[in-house]
């Protein structure tokens, strides 16, 4: 593989504390040297970064890439293809396949088809129970053998408060953090988006903030009587964002991420009846919203992540209760950031870096997220600038289900190199 | 399929002005047949055709809107979901486009979820007019009982109207919590803690709160009891064995309520569940003038529809 060279971009790398323009060598996939006037040796590629970030690969912890067994609607290859369209070098996907990632076998084919089809690197989220069916605990020990760095029944929660202790123990016995998808089911109720206001006025059955954050409290507490690491899913109201800032002012090992899109919009944003404004958590009130984006500003929310979830035009094309949850995020993500962090001057962008590299690095206990000399070259070369405009059509996942398309956004992904090359590049 | 963003159906009250409210009520009387006689044949929607497009049962609605047609001339087809290619597994938009390329000139329709008219509106150029949307809206329903009301010489401004039992899950409640605040109306809304969402005080404004039937029916102008609804119930939000003793409408209810006091319901009624029948039977029950003036209010919602709101100015004529 000849070497490459990224000259002149602001290289911004967290883990190091690096913030500067500067050049960065790559070779034989791996990072060489980072600092100003580097000599590339003959025959390596050169990219010009100027005016751009230079910034660590990054890493969306929480996705769905629906292979195994719903293909139609995303499968690794195109879902890799998807994340390295946003910028992002490492993916992790949940275990909400069918069959569902709750044993090696799955596991295993997971990270070999990722192996040979996805331009990203893949790493697999193993289910907290049997089918994710809260009751019996999956395989936790085999599928860290076989790739999983974490577990979690994502898309529904871990009901029973006893099976949670268990498997956080048995979690943090395989040094494993345990991601729970906060939703009190009888809470719920069966409803399709935010209890409040817009729910009322259209008639549709509402999932109180209160569904998330009775859980939220309850696992926090669960996390100190275990020990173990526990992170939370998708936040989205305020009193969860209030309880984990409590948990960690504690000293507990306890994260939590948020979506793009509960940082960026709420339920009255929402176009009526539209299901690409569906999803669980639901887009909730204004003043959750704020408080997700305070989190991420004071230290209570660690990364974002984007809960990318495909479906198919025919599942989303139906009357809004029997739409399934869930809106693509990986290609805009970048994009949605800046526009409701960085701009708004929330936050810097050595901070938004951070939210994408070291932050879930250090809640999956990655070895990625820098650029320090001699970890694998995952690159992300982003705009902070450039004016881009969402096309639905041209996205690379085989689903369409986003309430972005059409959206112009102020800087967003340049080019995303794995491993030493370059996956992709606008 | 373009995405088009129809004004020419009817889908709620919410986006009517109240001007467009009045045209509407103040046509209808134009159709209502005098006393003694039956609905008048007119040839006002000749040669067009509406497909009535039930999902959910519905016997007074449907056939309410298919006599409307009928009396101005169009032609009217019904269509129930257990007759139509909904029972094998046809999707709401491929059944909405199939029946849309056989060019009737407006879709009425009934759906048990909310906002699937609003949702098919967006992909179809045939109007709809909703007919009942899950717990969103039934706009004619409101129309129907405002017609009800300003027949027996009311005026809906100021007048206190109780609207009262499950709410939450009630698009009667909603339609008519839009229009009557559109006219400034006082609207008590009355039921259960569990069926009556706080968030209702900002839907519209006008609108109060209380769990107490009493409170809700002291001075009311008119009553609008509600049927109580335990197919949408999706869990036990009340005890049901004593829902009539806190929630039912019985007679001594109606001494606090003006002397004048309109009883209305938009049926069908449960004797003994929500309303008494002393009550339902009473000469301040309104119930059947409602199902009368329910096709006087749909002829005039069709022509406005079908014909549009400025030409049926002619046509009055």
């Amino acid at each position: 593989m000849p070497s490459l060279v990224i000259k002149n971009g602001r290289v911004i790398d967290p883990a190091s504390g690096h913030d500067g323009i500067a050049d960065v060598l790559i070779e034989d996939g791996v990072v060489r040297a980072v600092g100003s006037g580097l000599s590339a040796p003959a025959g390596s590629k050169s990219f010009d970064a100027s005016g751009l970030i230079v910034a660590p690969g990054f890493i969306d912890m929480h996705v769905h890439l629906r292979q195994p067994g719903f293909e139609h609607a995303e499968t690794i290859e195109t879902g890799a293809r998807a994340a390295a369209a946003g910028g992002f070098t490492s993916v992790c996907p949940m275990p909400n396949t069918s069959p569902v990632n709750d044993n090696a076998t799955v596991t295993s084919y997971i990270v070999e088809t990722a192996r040979r089809h996805a331009v990203v690197n893949v790493w697999p989220i193993g289910a907290i129970t049997k089918g994710s069916n809260g009751e019996e605990l999956a395989e936790i020990g085999s599928m860290k053998q076989a790739g999983a760095i974490a577990i979690s029944d994502d898309g529904r929660p871990v009901m029973n408060a006893q099976v949670m202790r268990r498997a956080m123990e048995f979690a943090r016995s395989f040094g494993m953090p345990v991601i729970n998808h906060c939703e009190d089911l009888h809470l719920s109720g069966g409803g399709d988006m935010h209890e409040g206001l817009e729910s009322v006025r259209l008639g549709l059955r509402g999932i109180p903030g209160a569904s998330e954050e009775v859980m939220v409290a309850r696992d926090i507490l669960l996390a100190e009587l275990t020990g173990a690491r526990y992170h939370v899913a998708h936040i989205s109201s305020r009193h969860s964002v209030e309880m984990v800032a409590f948990a960690k002012a504690r000293g507990l090992p306890v994260t939590s991420e948020a979506t793009p899109h509960h940082l960026a919009l709420a339920d009255a944003d929402m176009h009526p009846y539209d299901s690409n404004y569906k999803m669980k958590p639901p887009l909730r009130s204004t003043r959750d919203v704020c408080a997700v984006v305070e989190g991420v500003v004071n230290g209570a929310v660690d990364a974002i992540a984007t809960d990318h979830a495909p479906h198919p035009g025919s599942e989303k094309m139906q009357e809004f209760e029997k739409c399934p949850f869930g809106i693509l995020g990986l290609e805009t993500a970048l994009g949605i950031t800046l526009e409701r962090l960085v701009h708004p001057g929330k936050i810097g962008l050595p901070k938004l870096v951070e939210l994408f590299t070291t932050g879930p690095a250090k809640i999956l206990g990655l070895n990625r997220g820098t650029l320090s000399v001699g970890v694998p070259a995952d690159v992300t070369v982003f705009s902070a600038e450039r004016a881009w405009t969402y096309d639905l059509n041209k996205s690379f996942s085989k689903s369409r289900n986003s309430p972005y398309g059409g959206h112009a956004f102020r800087g967003g992904p340049v080019a995303t190199i794995v491993a030493g090359e370059i996956v992709w590049q606008c | 399929m373009g995405q088009r963003s129809s004004r020419s159906g009817l889908l709620g009250i919410e986006e009517l002005t109240r001007d467009e409210i009045q045209a509407i009520l103040d046509r209808a009387r134009d159709f209502q047949p005098r006393a003694g006689e039956a609905f008048r044949k007119l040839n006002l929607l000749q040669g067009k055709m509406v497909v009535n497009l039930f999902f959910e049962s519905s016997t007074r609605t449907r056939t309410s809107f298919e006599i409307a047609a009928r009396r101005l001339g169009a032609d009217a087809v019904s269509i129930t979901a257990q007759a139509s290619s909904v029972t094998k597994g046809e999707s709401l938009v491929d059944t909405l486009n199939t029946l849309a390329a056989m060019r009737p000139d407006a879709i009425i329709m009934r759906h048990a979820a909310s906002g699937a008219p609003h949702f098919l509106q967006r992909y179809l150029d045939t109007p709809i007019i909703n007919a009942g949307d899950g717990t969103h809206e039934h706009p004619t329903q409101a129309l129907l009982d405002a017609r009800t009301i300003l027949d027996r010489g009311a005026h809906l401004e100021n007048l206190k109207v109780a609207i009262i039992g499950d709410i939450a899950h009630s698009r009667v409640a909603r339609s008519n919590v839009y229009l009557l605040s559109r006219f400034g109306s006082r609207i008590v809304l009355c039921g259960p803690a569990s069926l009556l969402p706080r968030e209702l005080t900002q839907i519209a404004p006008g609108v109060t709160l209380t769990n107490d039937m009493d409170e809700a029916i002291r001075d009311a102008g008119v009553i609008m009891m509600l049927r109580v609804q335990l197919e949408r119930q999706h869990e036990a939000a009340f005890p049901a064995n004593e829902y009539f003793q806190f929630y039912g409408l019985r007679l001594e209810h109606l001494r606090l309520a003006k002397p004048d006091v309109i009883v209305m319901h938009p049926g069908p009624i449960n004797r003994g569940r929500e309303i008494s029948s002393e009550v339902a039977d009473s000469q301040r029950s309104a119930i059947l003038n409602q199902v009368e003036n329910g096709i006087a209010v749909r002829m005039a919602v069709l022509e406005r529809v079908l014909l549009g709101a400025r030409e049926h100015a002619v046509a009055s004529n």
